[in-house]
């Protein structure tokens, strides 16, 4: 590398210029990536800490939109609980509500009705879990709406009046919506359309003839893999593992595959940068390497050393952008969904490396091409 | 071969032929050369462009083979030698210096020599400044080419071409771009150089103001190198 850090110091200007490009593609990069687990996190963060295995819709149910479009029955609850393998299978609401708080404030959340006591009961970072039939516990982001622990919100149209009795440990969102879990009975009498207004009582609830929800979440044993298929064919559902079920929530495939198509942009953009100034930087080099190699410096040195600068600067001015994209994301607006986790970035800040050593390689190639002949005669 | 001369040959060419381009443009670079250069002979080959001087170079330094015929140097025989080792057998055994020096932009006078040195694997405690010193540059040594006259890039050339201890030269045109003074500078230091080191220096050249300097001269003309022509 004796050489290749001597030409970074000559022609730092000129590295310098490229590598301001790659830094700000590294920034780009850690945004994009936040953003995307930001967006994620408000579209599924609800779905995602829920510790079900799949989730069975009624057969032939449309995929955008599914959680609130199906409708399941106890009998199609009852055969995926015969089913192998199957852990425990549980009856879930989902339907979007307005509400408006005491003081006005207005309030979108998404109603998820769990049996109390079963799995897919949430846990609670403060308050109370779930019981009470008027209680709700919901995603602790609604507290920068206002919301607090007895804070009553009102069902926009019908009236009904839930309380606030409690926060779920982590985020929970759905479809940029927070959550707010409440009991499958109370979710079933206003899923019914026969809510009064108030708060719902005992006697509403035993009146009720109601026993359809949304989907069955399924856990499995420990180890097991599930055969959804044989399982649908059985209960005449159509199921999906948690992740593919993420797809089925709304705007989730949408937002997350422009993101994923502008991140594989970016990647194609670093290697062709990279490649165009090596190649230009090669061919500038072109008479200087002829030289070399008519001294009998062999290819595999002058390719090795062209090689080393190109990593050098790259993860030298990759390194930059990163620090600069995490101090940016810091001091994002909470209004952006923004979230930075360690794994993606860090998948996005090697791929921005490899891609670009690649693009620095082909050009870097045209080295071992050079003919040493070319150092006789005039310079050109 | 009998021993006529004392010194021995550090290069002999035997009944060369080289061909370059073809169809129309067919050209005979080389038409059945025949040449020995003893160690610490100082010789110039003059002629006209195209004649073959080039070609010339690049057979004696390794760079292309003959078509026919046979090149060795320090007494190995180069042909059927590989590619790669053809470049090692070059950085141990040639050095060249080119037109305007020909200096890696990049590295200060100093750094041009060690970069010779580490490429030849040679010793890590490798001082370039006794070298500059001997080419009168050794107050140069953290200069850049870009900061360097025509004739000081031709005297840190020269001081590269001797770092791995090569006993053939091999000059292309060193004069091209230098003024008179300069010019007779450069070429009695490359006489110089290769009596104390014992180098035979094959020197291409159209300058002949410069010949006065030489042990030997020679004349190519449509790639036939004749007989001495007279010193000026």
């Amino acid at each position: 590398m004796f050489l290749a850090l001597r030409e970074l110091r000559f022609a730092r200007g000129r590295f310098t210029l490229m590598g301001g490009v790659i830094a700000l593609i590294a920034v780009l990069m850690v945004m994009l990536s936040g953003l995307s687990s930001g967006l994620v996190n408000d579209g599924v963060s609800g779905l995602k800490s829920m510790p079900a295995t799949a989730f069975a819709f009624d057969e032939g149910t449309k995929t955008d939109n599914a959680f609130s479009r199906s409708v399941i029955d106890d009998q199609q609850l009852a055969e995926w609980r015969t089913i192998d393998g199957v852990a425990a299978a549980e009856k879930m609401g989902v339907s979007m509500a307005n509400t408006t708080a005491e003081d006005g404030t207005q309030l979108d959340v998404t109603l998820f009705g769990v049996e109390p006591g079963t799995f897919l009961d949430p846990a609670i970072s403060s308050g109370a879990g779930l019981g009470a039939i008027d209680g709700i516990v919901v995603s602790p982001t609604m507290k920068a709406e206002g919301v607090e622990l007895g804070t009553v919100v009102t069902l926009d149209r019908i009236d009904t009046k839930l309380t606030v009795i409690g926060f779920t440990e982590n985020q929970a969102t759905f479809g940029h919506v927070d959550v707010a879990y409440l009991p499958l009975h109370t979710w079933q009498l206003i899923a019914s359309g026969q809510a009064l207004p108030g708060a719902p009582t005992e006697a509403q609830l035993s009146a009720l003839d109601f026993s359809t929800a949304s989907v069955v979440a399924v856990q499995a044993n420990d180890g097991v893999k599930l055969d959804l298929a044989a399982a649908d064919a059985i209960a005449g559902t159509s199921s999906q593992l948690l992740k593919a079920a993420f797809n089925a929530s709304p705007g989730y495939e949408a937002e997350t595959m422009t993101l994923s198509m502008i991140q594989m942009f970016l990647y194609a953009i670093c290697a062709l940068v990279v490649g165009a100034f090596f190649t230009v930087w090669t061919i500038q080099r072109k008479h200087e390497i002829a030289v070399l190699r008519a001294m009998g410096a062999s290819a595999g040195y002058l390719l090795r050393d062209g090689l080393a600068q190109a990593a050098i600067v790259l993860i030298g001015f990759t390194a930059v952008g990163l620090a600069a994209g995490l101090g940016l994301g810091a001091i994002m607006p909470d209004a952006m969904p923004f979230a930075l986790e360690a794994a993606p970035i860090a998948t996005a800040t090697a791929l921005t490396i490899i891609l670009g050593l690649m693009g620095a390689a082909i050009a870097v190639i045209r080295i071992s091409k050079i003919d040493p002949l070319n150092a006789l005669g005039g310079q050109r | 071969m009998t021993l006529q001369t004392p010194a021995p040959t550090a290069l002999s060419i035997r009944n060369a032929m080289l061909e370059m381009g073809d169809g129309d443009s067919k050209v005979i670079a080389l038409d059945n050369v025949n040449l020995e250069v003893a160690a610490g002979e100082f010789l110039a080959i003059v002629g006209p462009s195209g004649s073959g001087k080039s070609s010339l170079l690049a057979v004696a330094g390794a760079l292309s083979a003959p078509d026919s015929g046979s090149v060795s140097v320090n007494g190995q025989e180069l042909a059927g030698l590989s590619q790669g080792k053809l470049a090692a057998f070059r950085l141990a055994n040639i050095g060249f210096v080119f037109q305007s020096g020909n200096l890696i932009p990049a590295l200060s006078a100093a750094d041009q020599l060690r970069l010779v040195n580490k490429l030849s694997g040679g010793p890590r405690s490798f001082d370039p400044l006794p070298l500059l010193e001997s080419v009168g540059m050794a107050h140069r040594a953290s200069n850049r080419p870009g900061q360097l006259s025509g004739g000081e890039r031709q005297r840190v050339g020269i001081a590269r071409a001797l770092v791995s201890g090569a006993k053939l030269l091999l000059v292309d045109e060193p004069t091209a771009s230098l003024d008179r003074a300069r010019s007779h500078e450069v070429v009695e230091l490359l006489a110089r150089e290769s009596r104390e080191h014992g180098v035979a220096t094959i020197m291409v050249t159209h300058d002949h103001e410069v010949l006065g300097a030489c042990d030997r001269v020679l004349e190519m003309v449509d790639g036939k190198l004749s007989a001495p022509v007279s010193v000026a």
